[in-house]
């Protein structure tokens, strides 16, 4: 077994998990943090993505154990006091989720892009979620809601 | 309408707990002392078990048991059922093999589960299942569909020795050979329509836990259909009474057709928490997800479209073989009969159709419904049929559509294939997305495209589809096992807020919205106040869950009369308080008034006095408010319109942009616009990576090529355009809301149009026929062909 200690969503946690456990599996099985989601077994989806120190990366694609005194931020992490991320408020405003599961996944990434590129163009958009998969909603609101997002991240809303 | 009421676009009640993370799907549950399955499944097509060895596994750490198929018997549980009996064309009944859910002494596809590793970790069940080994004898197997009825062939089971679940026909023959003879013009296609994987992203999990105290089962499962995998557990497979067992459907992620049916895993891991006295759940993988979903399509046509010499249609002649896959999933056979050949008149006034299916086991895992179930095959055969009828005659493909569409007046409308259609305005539709399109402009747009050195297509679609599943007494006269009605139950709280109950479930539709928008519609209460339930069978008396599109059109339909006996009932306890008679009594914008008069009670007071009858009339009615419905649809419902599409076609590398979707839906009454919008979204994106990406490959000898997302192309934000939606309303004739349903018109509608706009791209190079998914590669090839062809001649 190993011991690992994070920092997850601004709190220092510390776990024993074997050493083969993937970042994934610490998350959803040891913190309990469910909100990140595993959609496949070949880093195609997306639906896992956190951050790890502030950039976006597929959580089933590193160990646990290379994250050790990383700061990560899951989809749990987002939202200040009960107030929605401005990312996460435009997903809302413009429907860009359905099922909601690859929706985590989605958030992070999107986070992620619009803070290299504060007013991602659609293409860019798209360009960028080519590693996020999303079979309800054709991509088409994801796209608005992804921009509105910049928008309201770049107003600091 | 109030402001939240019907046709108001309001934003979703559900959203918040999945924006946050907090969604709850069957993977994020961990019951106290769970233990986890893994399954070892057939590396091979077909094959004959010839031995197990299990003793490295039982003794691997953390086992806590390993189940066979010899468990399976011992026990006696039942094998898995299918929902349809479709009859053969002399009558009799079709042919159903054992579906057991652990093999028994055979194998019949990859994926095919043999053996079951129970143990306290996920890591230690599949430490364990490695170490299981199984002997296989292997046996000749059919991996491709045409190859099942080949003479010689080999035998998935010997229940069918040709192969054959049942060889089926509608339509009237004689009719339709007469309107032939006496055609101006014949035109004759052949088809395939390609296999493919729903792939929900969420893959299936189901959790059981077994109570020995109580003798009562839990299960947690990713269905769209909670009550009826209890009805089959109880009645089929785990013959248990249903008040001994529990189904839990709680957030599904994303479903699409696949997690309609009753699947092995859901069995075995309620019964395997009784064998072990501990919660067993089970977590499939992607790849274990294509080898173990229901697939969906794969059929093969022969189609043939009379017309006389104006292009008036005359009849319609199809022959179809459709795979099955090799069992019977629940509705597999119902989908390319009764889902698919009545719907082959589409949106089009045909005197004579007759159409004969065959449909065939295959060593493939099985296919049933999956988005469109059946209707995406009968537009696809249709509209690839039509526009080849225009270019063979000449004429223009929207004029020859135009010309024999059903017209508004024609309504309702008798098909030659069974169905009834209610109500509907083609030529409104096929207008208005041609307006939508800026179609005269077309010409343009091709020269402009042409300067790039892009091939730019345009194609068409007309469509229909038969949702708002279904009239049980007709559903029943054709083979339906289960009624097909829905319920709803409206519990009024005293202080006025509502819980909703609904027999349906939403895996992404927005049920916890719209059907919210109902009771605001109805009642005036505002939809913060209003709160839906749905998958738990503990919590809904009843239900037949969701696919065909018919949550709003019958589970809406079942709230609204649910709703009706709330006012009902209101009225009486207003008349009482008021002192008037019931008759006297309206109710509207949320107030009981006596008409014609400003004596008023508020929708509030009243529930209030429903739970505090102080002042009531007790001797006639009782207290409390709540009231359930049973509503059973009087005919399916008949969405339909129009889908463009315009592609731009690279001829160096073949690669296809869509570059322009244009559709005008007629979905009859939309209760929330933004969400209906949501859902043509996402048929669209299905539609286009069916016509375009999209392919489960088997080889000939049944192994899977590409079961991964590595390998099997979804289609990504970067594959697809934006969408232009329109609609337009004709409301369905006999429900009480209008609603037809939308869930399903985009991967029905679309497929056609994007490979007719791309055989009209490629079709000055000469080009006349390219079939699903048309890959870069596909598309190349045949314009290398086309040309080597023009130079030899």
């Amino acid at each position: 077994m190993a011991t690992i200690t994070l920092k997850v969503n601004t709190q220092v946690r510390t776990i024993e998990c074997a050493p083969t456990t993937l970042l994934v599996e610490a998350l959803r099985e040891h913190l309990r943090l469910t909100g990140t989601h595993v959609g496949c077994d070949t880093s195609q989806c997306g639906a896992c993505t956190v951050h790890v120190n502030g950039k976006s990366v597929k959580a089933c694609t590193m160990l646990a154990a290379e994250a050790e005194g990383a700061e990560i931020t899951t989809i749990e992490g987002l939202a200040q006091g009960g107030t929605l991320h401005p990312m996460q408020a435009a997903f809302q405003e413009h429907h860009g989720l359905q099922c909601g599961y690859c929706t985590p996944g989605m958030i992070m990434s999107a986070t992620d892009l619009c803070r290299r590129s504060p007013d991602p163009s659609e293409h860019e958009v798209r360009h960028w979620l080519e590693g996020n998969l999303c079979r309800c909603t054709g991509y088409h609101n994801i796209v608005k809601a992804v921009r509105a997002g910049a928008a309201g991240m770049r107003g600091g809303k | 309408m109030t402001a939240e009421g019907i046709g108001a676009p309001v934003k979703r009640k559900e959203d918040r707990r999945f924006l946050l993370g907090k969604g709850n799907y069957t993977d994020d549950i961990t019951l106290p002392n769970q233990t986890y399955a893994v399954f070892v499944r057939s590396m091979y097509a077909h094959a004959k078990i010839t031995g197990l060895e299990l003793d490295a596994a039982r003794a691997a750490p953390g086992v806590v048991d390993i189940l066979t198929g010899a468990d399976v018997a011992a026990d006696g549980l039942g094998g898995l059922p299918c929902g349809w009996l479709i009859k053969n064309k002399d009558g009799s009944n079709m042919i159903e093999p054992p579906h057991p859910a652990l093999a028994q002494g055979k194998v019949r596809h990859v994926g095919d589960p043999v053996v079951m590793v129970i143990a306290t970790s996920k890591a230690a069940a599949r430490a364990a299942a490695s170490l299981v080994e199984v002997s296989y004898d292997p046996l000749p197997a059919i991996g491709l569909l045409a190859d099942a009825i080949k003479p010689g062939a080999p035998v998935v089971h010997d229940e069918a020795p040709d192969n054959t679940c049942y060889d089926w026909h509608i339509g009237d023959p004689a009719l339709t050979e007469a309107a032939f003879k006496s055609a101006a013009h014949v035109v004759a296609i052949d088809l395939t329509n390609n296999r493919v994987a729903p792939n929900a992203m969420e893959p299936r999990a189901a959790i059981g836990d077994y109570s020995a105290a109580n003798d009562n089962y839990t299960l947690y499962t990713t269905s769209q259909n909670p009550h009826l995998i209890r009805l089959l557990m109880a009645a089929f497979t785990l013959h248990v009474p249903e008040h001994k067992i529990r189904v839990v459907a709680p957030d599904v992620g994303g479903g699409f057709g696949s997690k309609i049916f009753h699947y092995a895993e859901e069995l075995l891991v309620a019964w395997a928490s009784r064998r072990v006295g501990r919660p067993v759940k089970w977590t499939s993988d992607r790849s274990e997800a294509f080898q173990s979903d229901a697939h969906g399509r794969d059929h093969i046509s022969h189609a043939e479209l009379a017309l006389d010499a104006s292009g008036k249609f005359l009849g319609l002649r199809v022959k179809t073989l459709a795979n099955l896959g090799a069992y019977l999933s629940t509705f597999a056979s119902s989908v390319p009969t009764y889902l698919y050949a009545t719907l082959l008149s589409g949106p089009y006034d045909f005197p004579a159709i007759y159409a004969e299916v065959r449909s065939v086991f295959t060593n493939t895992v099985a296919v049933d419904a999956y988005r469109g179930a059946g209707r995406p095959e009968a537009s696809y055969l249709l509209e690839r049929l039509v526009d080849k009828a225009a270019r063979q005659l000449g004429m223009d493909r929207i004029e020859l559509r135009r010309k024999n569409l059903i017209r508004a007046d024609q309504f309702p409308y008798q098909t030659q294939v069974a169905l009834q259609y209610d109500i509907g305005d083609y030529h409104a539709t096929l207008d208005l997305a041609l307006e939508k399109n800026d179609y005269k402009h077309y010409e343009q747009r091709k020269a402009e495209s042409a300067k790039r050195g892009k091939l730019r297509g345009f194609g068409i679609s007309t469509y229909i589809e038969a949702c708002g599943i279904a009239p049980s007494a007709v559903a029943g006269a054709l083979g339906a096992r289960a009624g097909l009605y829905e319920a709803g139950t409206i519990r009024v709280h005293p202080t006025g807020s509502v819980t909703v109950f609904t027999g349906t479930h939403s895996h992404g539709q927005g049920h916890e919205t719209t059907f919210a928008q109902l009771v605001s519609e109805k009642l005036g209460v505002p939809i913060a106040n209003v709160d839906v339930v749905h998958g738990d069978t503990d919590r809904i008396s009843f239900g037949m869950g969701t696919y065909g599109s018919r949550s709003a059109a019958v589970g809406g339909s079942a709230i609204m009369k649910a709703l009706d006996k709330i006012v009902d009932k209101g009225k009486k306890i207003a008349a009482h308080l008021l002192e008037a008679s019931v008759g006297d009594i309206e109710f509207k914008d949320g107030n009981f008034r006596v008409v014609g008069t400003d004596r008023v009670k508020a929708f509030g007071e009243i529930a209030f006095t429903a739970y505090v009858p102080h002042n009531y009339p007790i001797e006639t009615v009782e207290p409390g408010l709540e009231e359930q419905a049973y509503y059973d649809p009087k005919n399916f419902t008949y969405p339909g319109g129009t889908h463009l599409v315009e592609v731009e076609i690279d001829p160096d590398t073949g690669v296809c942009d869509v570059v322009d979707v244009t559709i005008a839906d007629d979905v009859g009454v939309v209760i929330n616009p933004m969400i209906v919008d949501g859902q043509a979204h996402g048929g669209l994106a299905q539609g286009i990576g069916q016509a375009l990406f999209e392919e489960v490959r088997y080889d000939a000898d049944g192994q899977l090529t590409n079961g991964s997302f590595m390998d099997y192309c979804m289609p990504r934000a970067a594959d697809l355009p934006n969408f232009k939606v329109g609609n337009h309303v004709t409301a369905c004739t006999h429900n009480p809301i209008g609603v037809k349903g939308v869930g399903e018109t985009g991967a029905i509608g679309v497929p056609p149009a994007v490979i007719n706009a791309v055989i009209d791209a490629l079709h000055p190079l000469g080009v006349t026929d390219i079939s699903m998914p048309a890959t870069p590669e596909k598309i190349w090839r045949a314009i290398q062909a086309a040309q080597t062809k023009t130079k030899g001649a």
